[in-house]
């Protein structure tokens, strides 16, 4: 089981990996990503809940993205099917509580239930895949830098810093109990009883905050006085304002005009021209 | 300018619930002297450092760095000059990056963004690690992460370097490499350890302790070859002091590299 968790752990400092390749989209200001995710975020989720075909040109992005960044596809799906069962746990009822049917494929008769889980499937995919986009095409640091560049308050910025920096060691802390104690607890095979759960889970708080004041201490001693400073500089230049105006411009037009219904008709008229 | 000495007077300090860690602790240490602080686990070694900051305030007694005497009032200036690295370099490098981390210190002191680069160049160059600036620290190795926590104290310019055990956990080599790196400082050092064989070589003067009180205080090849003392404070002659457990001859009698 533990073995498990430590894979889990170290595919996750992966993504810091990806995020120091120097390419075209490594380079962009991390506020211009930020910013045109968000658009993107914004774009997708405001779709209605029947919506398929429209959310369709979206995957443009993430196919861009992944060509200019030179990011590993299959690692990243791979991600995504880890978060997926939450999504999926989400929807899956939906077919049961809809059963209007909206469409007949021959015999086959679809309802609104799936056509709004299928849905659902799609924008988790888009959205959390632009995150994870995101993150392996910046950095997590670096985005919490551009987060406080663009307005945020410094308390939440640095909350998220010093959570990124130490979430690492805690689940470290925390593998190193369960490895410890899977490796005495013979025929409960790894199995955690409450009470033993209850014990490790208020050790690890302990150890936190005896961390907690060590690194405290260790700011004190470097003349920490109240307020962390993070100098970064960031450059948005006519690169940043291109790619975030031209892809927010593409998303408002994906959006409001029915794409792929003109494709279809557009392919159509092609064929029946030729034909 | 301030000649860098270090000076305690009987320094006595209690836990809150009244344990005592130390119990009258006088030194002195003068300009660029380099003193190994020894003692069992629990001898009041750790405390002691903390003095050497101001993170703990003593019950009684007195520190005074350079030209000021500890108070509410010089920790600022005293925070700066002592650099003080810690036993888990984890608890000292807590920002997102090695470059982000050494440049807290420089910040904080209120350095231009221009200093602030040039500082942290050259901090990060003396430790070798410029190449790494851009790491998060949970990706490197204890020896990298040991030289960024020495990093991120000398970008604030010291004069003084306390140090708490400062090889453990490293490999032979990275020991050795940091051995070599302090050997190259012209700091005044205070390093509290367990690695005898370290202090003989960065140190000439050692200071042992024992039960929260100073039990011998004075050049490193003398103590160490004090047995009984050793003993009486659960410590032992560093290896290379030792009888070769191969052959039984004293280190006298071989080629030796102590001094």
């Amino acid at each position: 089981m533990s073995a498990k968790i430590d894979r889990a752990f170290y595919d996750i400092g992966h993504l810091d990996n990806l995020a120091e390749a120097d390419t075209p989209l490594h380079r962009l200001d991390p506020r211009a990503k930020l910013l045109t995710t968000a658009a993107f975020i914004v774009s997708v989720v405001s779709f209605g809940k029947y919506e398929i075909a429209g959310l369709l040109p979206f995957f443009l992005y993430p196919a861009v993205l992944i060509g200019l960044g030179n990011l590993p596809l299959g690692f990243l799906l791979r991600k995504l099917l880890i978060v997926s069962p939450f999504v999926i746990f989400i929807g899956i009822f939906n077919p049961w509580f809809d059963q209007v049917v909206v469409l007949q494929l021959g015999a086959v008769n679809i309802t609104g239930g799936w056509i709004s889980f299928i849905s659902l499937l799609l924008r988790f995919t888009l959205t959390v895949g632009a995150a994870l986009l995101l993150i392996a095409s910046t950095g997590f640091a670096t985005i919490c830098m551009a987060l406080d560049r663009l307005g945020t308050p410094r308390i939440f910025t640095v909350q998220l810093l010093l959570l990124y920096r130490y979430i690492f060691i805690l689940i470290g802390e925390a593998i190193r109990m369960i490895r410890a104690h899977s490796l005495r607890s013979f025929d409960r095979r790894g199995k955690i009883a409450y009470q033993v759960f209850l014990q490790m889970l208020g050790n690890l708080l302990l150890r936190s905050i005896d961390r907690a004041q060590r690194i405290h201490m260790a700011m004190l001693s470097r003349a920490f006085t109240g307020e962390i400073k993070v100098v970064r500089q960031f450059n948005f230049a006519y690169r940043e304002i291109f790619f975030l105006l031209g892809f927010s411009a593409l998303f408002i037009i994906l959006r409001v005009t029915e794409v792929t219904a003109f494709l279809g008709r557009f392919i159509l008229t092609l064929w029946a021209g030729g034909g | 300018m301030s000649h860098h000495i270090v000076e305690a007077q009987d320094l006595i300090f209690n836990y809150p619930d009244q344990t005592p860690a130390l119990a009258g602790v006088s030194f002195r240490i003068s300009h660029g002297e380099s003193v190994a602080v020894v003692g069992a686990n629990g001898a009041g070694k750790s405390t002691l450092l903390l003095h050497m900051n101001g993170y703990l305030t003593p019950t009684a007694g007195r520190v005074r760095i350079g030209d000021f005497l500890l108070t509410k009032a010089t920790v600022r200036e005293i925070r700066r000059s002592v650099g003080m690295v810690f036993q888990d370099p984890d608890d000292q490098l807590f920002m997102a990056t090695v470059y982000d981390d050494v440049a807290f210190g420089p910040l904080n002191l209120g350095h231009t963004i221009a200093e602030v680069e040039s500082l942290v160049a050259g901090a990060l160059e003396t430790v070798g690690m410029g190449h790494l600036k851009d790491r998060p620290p949970h990706r490197l190795s204890t020896g990298q992460k040991r030289r960024v926590a020495i990093a991120s104290v000398l970008s604030m310019s010291p004069d003084i370097l306390v140090m708490d055990e400062p090889t453990s956990g490293l490999d032979p080599q990275a020991r050795r490499q940091l051995i070599n790196l302090l050997r190259g400082f012209h700091h005044s050092k205070i390093i509290a350890t367990h690695d005898l064989d370290m202090v003989i070589d960065i140190c000439e003067r050692t200071i042992v302790m024992h039960d929260g009180r100073i039990r011998a205080d004075g050049p490193t090849r003398e103590i160490f070859t004090d047995s009984e003392l050793l003993e009486s404070c659960r410590l032992e002659k560093p290896l290379r002091m030792q009888d070769c457990p191969a052959c039984g001859n004293a280190p006298a009698d071989r080629p030796s590299t102590i001094g």
